[in-house]
């Protein structure tokens, strides 16, 4: 009887999970997702794997964008349970105001997520992460806005797609690249054993670049998107 | 800028997503003082119709006057004097219903404390007005929802399915706020497939089916028979 109905649940499993393929494509992009942003964060432009000091910078950027991926999608959940979104969108305020109010909303989570995790990787790995406190800052902050500025766009699109949890990451991660790439080099810029406040700089505005890149071009195609 | 009018016209509209049809050359207008129930089986495209109307969906060929401006000429102002309640209620559940509501105001550019205790009465909810809406029951977040939906006075409501899932005493209510919208002025455009509650409430019937209007009149007793003689079953 026991193996009668465990048999039973792993047979209907399957048989829905054939229907939809849903939880397959999950986690397999969710894997190619982990293997994608590891490389970008760990592995050099000559195809080494970085020195030991810029660790924690790829630790630090790879968690920014997972818990972003995770924040975004909860920040849009809830505008979908009660089709909340659809009530932003008939009122009367300007639409791109509502895509900047919900694109304050992650930020201010990523913030916080960062306040955590910027003490906790100086910590675990030593790392001397304040000793250039406002240039990590505004990496963190600019590095946060470009990937924001996507990922609000990107989650309120698929807010109504039943495959969201699958296509935001596919979605979102390779435009977001840049971002990643930026934040890791500026930031291991700060964290190696010979800092370069220049190179820092230059990643800085890199990611400031892409910033007012990315938010104008979301500003602008918000409206028009969000209409069906 | 205020937008008012005192009819809504669709004409020769249609709406495809992707090869589907849902709604194909519907043409029909509504005035002051109607409550036209949109009837139809379900899949018929009343809740397509009922998107479009509110401006959250364009229409892919045909137009929709509000008076004499289109959506996209009335921008928010025309949102502004627009109301829909849907099947689902447009309400965060994590925040009381004074909150809900205050938020809502301010979003519409309201006072909320002008219009939200009045809101809170009329959904006889003033003493668990903060309470999460997430406790209440379905006929509570029912009027809940409707308070939401007619905060800022809408010259149009639009109501998708809002009986599904009410108790006859949150239906009367529901009902009867209907009624009173029509009489003091307000277009109402109720999509139901509930024939028994559209009797006695609606003025005016259309019917769709397949995405096409089969009949447009004005309502009369026995509308069951009427609408089983024109889909078939009821």
């Amino acid at each position: 009887m026991f193996l009668r109905t465990a048999l039973l649940v792993l047979k209907k499993d399957v048989s829905v999970e054939v229907k939809s393929l849903e939880i397959v494509f999950t986690t397999l992009f969710f894997a190619i997702s982990c293997v994608l942003i590891f490389s970008f964060a760990l592995v050099g432009p000559d195809g080494e794997a970085i020195d030991k000091a810029m660790v924690p910078s790829a630790i630090l950027w790879i968690a920014v964008a997972f818990a972003g991926v995770l924040g975004l999608g909860r920040a849009f959940e809830r505008e979908r349970y009660g089709e909340t979104l659809k009530a932003l969108l008939l009122a009367p305020a300007p639409r791109p105001a509502i895509y900047v109010g919900k694109l304050l909303g992650i930020l201010l989570l990523l913030f916080m997520t960062e306040l955590v995790l910027v003490p906790t990787i100086a910590f675990v790995f030593d790392a001397p992460l304040f000793d250039r406190v406002l240039l990590l800052a505004g990496l963190l902050v600019a590095g946060n806005i470009g990937f924001a500025a996507v990922g609000t766009l990107f989650a309120a699109m698929l807010v109504r797609s039943g495959s969201r949890e699958i296509m935001l990451p596919i979605l979102l991660y390779p435009i977001t690249i840049p971002v990643l790439i930026a934040g890791v080099r500026g930031t291991s810029a700060l964290l190696s054993a010979d800092p370069s406040v220049p190179a820092a700089t230059m990643w800085l505005s890199v990611l400031l670049s892409f910033d007012v890149v990315f938010v104008t071009l979301a500003l602008w195609t918000f409206e028009p998107l969000m209409t069906e | 800028m205020t937008v008012d009018f005192d009819r809504v016209e669709l004409s020769e509209v249609s709406r495809h997503f992707g090869r589907r049809r849902a709604v194909t050359r519907v043409s029909i207008a509504v005035s002051r003082g109607d409550i036209l129930g949109l009837l139809g089986p379900n899949g018929a495209g009343k809740s397509t119709l009922i998107a479009m109307l509110s401006t959250l969906v364009v229409p892919s060929s045909g137009r929709i006057l509000y008076g004499r401006q289109s959506a996209s000429d009335g921008g928010a102002a025309l949102r502004s004097r627009i109301g829909l309640l849907a099947h689902e209620l447009h309400l965060y559940p994590e925040l009381s219903a004074r909150h809900n509501l205050e938020f809502f105001a301010r979003l519409y550019g309201l006072e909320p404390g002008r219009v939200v205790p009045a809101a809170l009465e009329s959904a006889s909810l003033s003493d668990r007005a903060d309470d999460a809406v997430a406790g209440f029951s379905r006929g509570m977040r029912q009027r809940l929802g409707l308070e939401r939906a007619l905060l800022h006075n809408p010259r149009l409501v639009l109501f998708d399915e809002p009986f599904t899932g009410l108790d006859d005493r949150s239906v009367n209510v529901v009902a009867d706020r209907l009624k009173h919208l029509a009489s003091a002025g307000t277009i109402v455009v109720v999509a139901t497939h509930d024939l028994d509650l559209a009797e006695g409430l609606v003025t005016r019937v259309a019917v769709v089916r397949d995405g096409k209007l089969i009949c447009d009149e004005p309502a009369s007793k026995g509308l069951r028979s009427q609408y089983r003689a024109l889909v078939g079953h009821a």
